[in-house]
């Protein structure tokens, strides 16, 4: 399996704070990888980053051969990146139906994106229920389950997730993984944010742990969960 | 004329002086939305649009609808310019510095103007000939009814524009929360490029009807308008569009009630106490939400 995501030493700043020093990393076709660690090491700026709302000062991003690194990020989703950002930051005073529209933004393809449509509407059964109604007016959950299939809606080959488990009860928290696992097997590769490193590490293939803007461990992830470092630092001993 | 049919003849009145309110606060309101940038030179754009829609009707002749359109078009590049030289490059900065680049262009624009088309009042050119409809005792002028029907038409086009097309989607993403639209695929700058061009076109079409109206325009005709359609949008809800239609016929109507059974002296004290009110009791406007801040 080719290499899909390939990130060379970037370095990332907000403002005066250097926030990413010198992190490398690569996604392969297929995988799902994790970015595990505690809050402020680097991941959300990690993954903003490769979505293009943070342009790195230095290094490389190649994503499918072509350096994407400092694409504005309306052209990284064309080039078949998509994430659902933090917190979901869905469109609360809209449709839901307006909000997967929007997902699909930068697609011509009327055909494909009626099919895509329909996909995401057999995956999240709830949002067909509710594709009418105001998206601010969904439960926690519905609304992750909105920004992801919104995300889908631009097919993309590499699908980027920030906290998905955030502020969810644990039994929705399984069904969303479940989900990640069902996204990657019909065939989009994912890069996973998480700091629920324990569900993370259960379903990712390799697994990179952040401390302070740079990477200290990295490898399979069912080996990281197993280290004692890893335990003992983010797994609760 | 007895008091009900004078009511009437204030309302009909002050329904055109609305119209003309609403078509400017709806750029105001727009571009608020977007960008969260109070566009002071907009009343200016809206003297230039009487500008063009002046010179097109004498100096090449055309009627009254086509000037319209030509003066929308023009004016509405000109806004999208305007945005692109002296905002786009402000995007980063403080919102203060935006604010008072918007000032600057303002005064850019109405001394520019006056270079050029000198300070003297032009009368604009009759467009038809003085037809008004009367109904019992009160009356409905020819330029009256062009108002209503071109602010009736303009605001059935841009709330389709803004809730059907993929365009007003994309506007309505960006205003909510820029950063997710980008994660959309949409290119932010040329949604507020585009909102810049619509709100300026719709200032146009305000400043050609109101050269129809009042017959003279003039390089700083803009100021006074410009702050009245900036309460309407006040009024009705900054970043609301029904909210800036609503503001500006409701300020036009008071306006128009006000100067005619107390005294004109008093219309812009009006306008100016109802801005007063409405920040001291209802600071999110008639149609806004009182508490939602976005985070």
């Amino acid at each position: 399996m080719g290499t899909m995501l390939q990130i060379d030493d970037i370095n990332v700043y907000y403002g005066a704070i250097h926030a990413i020093k010198g992190i490398s990393l690569k996604v392969d076709q297929g995988e799902i990888v994790t970015l595990i660690g505690a809050n402020g090491a680097g991941k959300s700026t990690t993954l903003r980053t490769i979505s293009g709302l943070l342009k790195p000062k230095s290094g490389k991003i190649t994503f499918e051969g072509k350096n994407i690194a400092g694409l504005p990020a309306h052209a990284i989703v064309k080039a078949g990146i998509s994430q659902v950002p933090e917190g979901r930051r869905i469109f609360a005073n809209m449709t839901v139906q307006e909000n997967l529209d929007l997902g699909a933004y930068a697609r011509q393809d009327t055909d494909g994106v009626a099919k895509d449509l329909k996909v995401v509407f057999e995956r999240f059964p709830r949002l067909l229920e509710r594709k009418n109604q105001e998206a601010g007016t969904l439960s926690g959950g519905e609304q992750q389950m909105l920004a992801m299939g919104r995300a889908l809606m631009s097919r993309p080959r590499l699908l980027l997730l920030d906290e998905p488990s955030m502020g969810l009860a644990p039994l929705l928290i399984k069904e969303i993984f479940s989900i990640i696992q069902d996204i990657n097997q019909t065939g989009t590769t994912i890069l996973l944010v998480e700091q629920n490193a324990n569900m993370a590490l259960s379903i990712a293939n390799r697994a990179y742990v952040l401390e302070t803007g740079r990477i200290t461990l990295s490898g399979e992830a069912q080996k990281l969960a197993a280290s004692e470092d890893v335990r003992k630092a983010y797994l609760g001993g | 004329m007895d008091f009900a049919s004078q009511f009437v003849q204030q309302l009909i009145n002050g329904i055109s002086l609305g119209s003309i309110y609403a078509l400017i606060a709806l750029g105001y309101t727009m571009i608020y939305g977007i960008i969260k940038l109070i566009n002071f030179a907009h009343g200016d754009i809206y003297m230039v649009g009487a500008y063009i829609g002046f010179f097109a009707i004498t100096m090449i002749h055309v009627s009254i609808v086509p000037a319209l359109l030509i003066s929308m078009v023009v004016t509405g590049l000109l806004g999208m310019l305007v945005e692109r030289l002296a905002y786009k490059p402000l995007r980063q900065a403080p919102r203060i510095s935006v604010l008072i680049t918007a000032i600057g262009v303002s005064f850019f624009l109405e001394y520019t103007s006056m270079y050029f088309v000198s300070p003297t009042p032009r009368t604009f050119p009759a467009v038809f000939d003085n037809v008004s409809l009367h109904f019992g005792s009160f009356m409905v002028n020819g330029q009256q009814l062009l108002i209503f029907g071109i602010t009736f038409i303009l605001m059935v086009v841009l709330t389709y524009i803004v809730q059907k097309t993929k365009i007003g989607k994309a506007m309505r993403a960006v205003s909510f929360d820029v950063e997710t639209a980008q994660l959309m695929g949409i290119d932010a700058d040329r949604v507020i490029s585009i909102t810049f061009g619509i709100g300026s076109a719709l200032a146009a079409a305000a400043g050609v009807l109101v050269g129809v109206y009042y017959n003279s325009i003039d390089p700083l005709m803009g100021i006074m308008p410009g702050l009245k359609a900036f309460v309407a949008a006040v009024l009705g809800g900054i970043g609301i569009l029904p909210g800036a239609m609503a503001g500006g016929l409701i300020l036009g109507v008071i306006e128009a009630l006000v100067s005619g059974f107390i005294s004109s002296t008093f219309r812009d004290a009006a306008a100016f106490a109802i801005l007063i009110l409405v920040l001291l009791f209802k600071p999110s406007g008639l149609l806004g939400k009182n508490t939602r801040e976005k985070v």
